[in-house]
């Protein structure tokens, strides 16, 4: 059950799904091979986890469909059309410690930074877009908590705020750095449910994780990586132990 | 009371503090945001044997040598740093200290040998009494300028400030926005010169938004609300020293600091004595 990157061409035609196909991707840094040739083709409406120990280039990847990071070699793909370098479809949530959190900045104006893309330099802030805003405010539940800066909000909250500015980006793909790491157990359950209710009004997740007792409950597709691919599929086929073990031991 | 402003020397200094007060009030905002105020410190003695250089090169001083003098030995600190740090075990905040202070020592030196009428205590502390019209004309036209760059690029600019990596996959060339901000930086100071001088010009271009940062979480405030306490702080000092006799200049920056300390002390939110009454109000 390795890379099933060479079928989409058929499922493109035959669903109303929007594609996200990813060949032959690799990475390095100066002389250091990242991550190496990994492929896959996945939709919206799905959540996808990459799992694989620390340093394995979870991250890496992230960055690099994100357009963060530039690509030695390999081609990313959303709709049928290549991504040259950046999409405004695709929305990136750092991990935690990269975020500066005493911006002073509320959380309205970060999710109002959503539509940034959309307005570009010289277009005026509508009520189109003021709605949109709320509406990302009210999909994550933190109408209540727009006034607050960001360091004053919980990490499930903060979770939440970066999720509404995606939402409020009108962003298809969500590309999310261990969003649950550092949260406690009823943080990270309503976190969960709320990337399940995203993917399911049609987003597609793809979501960095390390810990491999939740991931079942969390992703119904899994890219095991550690530098090189080592299997991608749905979750229970990829997640058996032994590809397991290959992943974490080398 | 009104005698000030009927004074044609003290309405050009009154118009030129407003003016200045308001910009760099305005970029204040971004300087605080950057987390650079140490390096606008830096940035603003280099200033000093620039505009030297640049009147023994040229031998006259204009606003026009004065910005390219500034510009370049600003480039000249700023890179250096840059090479020392890496060619060397010494960190850049190290070079940074010991190339900018050597600079302004040069500036210092060579100000008494430059055949100009301007005396080395207005270069360092400036003298906005003395500001001509055509002054007044290039502190207008770099207001304009400022205000209009940073209005126009006000998006990118934030969004490099809080994310450079999102902002750059967003499409932002986060390097232009960069050097934007240093070019503008470097306006802000030599009109800044006029007013407060090379040594005090990094406090007109820090404490009004600090002082806003510690009154909202609103990052358009920070820097509205800077203009505006940068405008009424310049044009309430120079009331100030009129009637008491003060030098204008320290004025300007002593009352920037002193709404500084209050919104320290009585900021409702982040205020130390509010904070230490509600601290007192859960534990009696």
């Amino acid at each position: 059950m390795t890379s099933p990157g060479t079928n989409h061409d058929c499922c493109a035609h035959h669903s109303h799904h929007h594609e996200l196909v990813i060949e032959g991707l690799t990475v390095c840094y100066r002389n250091l091979v990242a991550i190496e040739e990994v492929s896959l083709a996945t939709s919206c409406g799905n959540r996808v986890g990459l799992i694989g120990p620390n340093g394995a280039g979870k991250s890496t990847l992230l960055k690099a469909v994100a357009g963060l990071l530039p690509r030695t070699a390999g081609t990313i793909a959303w709709r049928g059309s290549a991504v040259r370098k950046w999409s405004r479809e695709f929305s990136y949530l750092p991990q935690r410690e990269e975020v500066d959190w005493s911006f002073p900045i509320t959380v309205r104006g970060l999710v109002e930074m959503g539509r940034y893309p959309h307005l570009g330099l010289m277009r005026r802030f509508t009520a189109a877009d003021a709605e949109a805003v709320e509406k990302a405010l009210a999909t994550l539940g933190i109408e209540d908590l727009a006034g607050r800066q960001i360091r004053e909000l919980s990490g499930g909250q903060q979770q939440r705020a970066f999720l509404a500015r995606a939402v409020s980006q009108e962003a298809h793909v969500l590309l999310l750095d261990e969003p649950f790491t550092g949260l406690d157990r009823s943080a990270a359950a309503s976190l969960a449910s709320l990337i399940g209710a995203l993917a399911e009004e049609g987003r597609l997740i793809i979501a960095s994780h390390h810990d491999l007792e939740s991931a079942p409950r969390l992703f119904n597709q899994v890219l095991l990586l550690n530098r090189t691919q080592r299997a991608f599929g749905p979750t229970g086929e990829v997640l058996t132990a032994q590809a397991i073990d290959s992943a974490f031991a080398a | 009371m009104l005698a000030p402003f009927q004074d044609p020397f003290f309405q050009r200094a009154l118009l030129a503090a407003l003016l200045i007060g308001f910009t760099n009030g305005f970029f204040s905002g971004f300087v605080v945001l950057r987390r650079t105020a140490l390096s606008v410190s830096a940035l603003s003695h280099t200033m000093l044997p620039g505009i030297a250089l640049g009147i023994l090169v040229t031998g006259a001083l204009t606003q026009a040598n004065a910005f390219i003098g500034a510009l370049a030995a600003a480039m000249f600190v700023g890179l250096g740093s840059v090479v020392v740090s890496r060619a060397s075990r010494v960190a850049q905040g190290t070079a940074l200290a010991v190339l900018y202070t050597t600079a302004f020592a040069a500036g210092v030196a060579i100000l008494p040998l430059l055949d100009t009428a301007t005396e080395l205590e207005e270069w360092l502390f400036g003298d906005i009494t003395s500001v001509s019209d055509a002054d007044l004309w290039i502190a207008f036209a770099i207001a304009g300028i400022i205000l209009v760059f940073s209005n126009l690029f006000f998006r990118p600019l934030l969004l490099t400030l809080f994310e450079p990596s999102v902002a750059a996959a967003q499409g932002v060339p986060v390097r232009a926005m960069n050097y934007l901000l240093f070019g503008l930086l470097i306006l802000a100071l030599v009109a800044s010169l006029q007013a407060v001088g090379c040594v005090l010009s990094v406090g007109l271009l820090v404490a009004p938004a600090a002082t806003l940062s510690l009154l909202t979480n609103r990052t358009q405030w920070l820097f509205w609300g800077g203009a505006l306490l940068g405008a009424a702080g310049s044009v309430g000092a120079l009331l100030m020293s009129w009637h008491t006799g003060l030098p204008a200049g320290p004025s300007i920056v002593i009352v920037l600091g002193f709404f500084f300390l209050l919104a320290f002390l009585l900021s409702p939110k982040y205020g130390l004595l509010p904070r230490m009454a509600a601290a007192a109000h859960r534990s009696p």
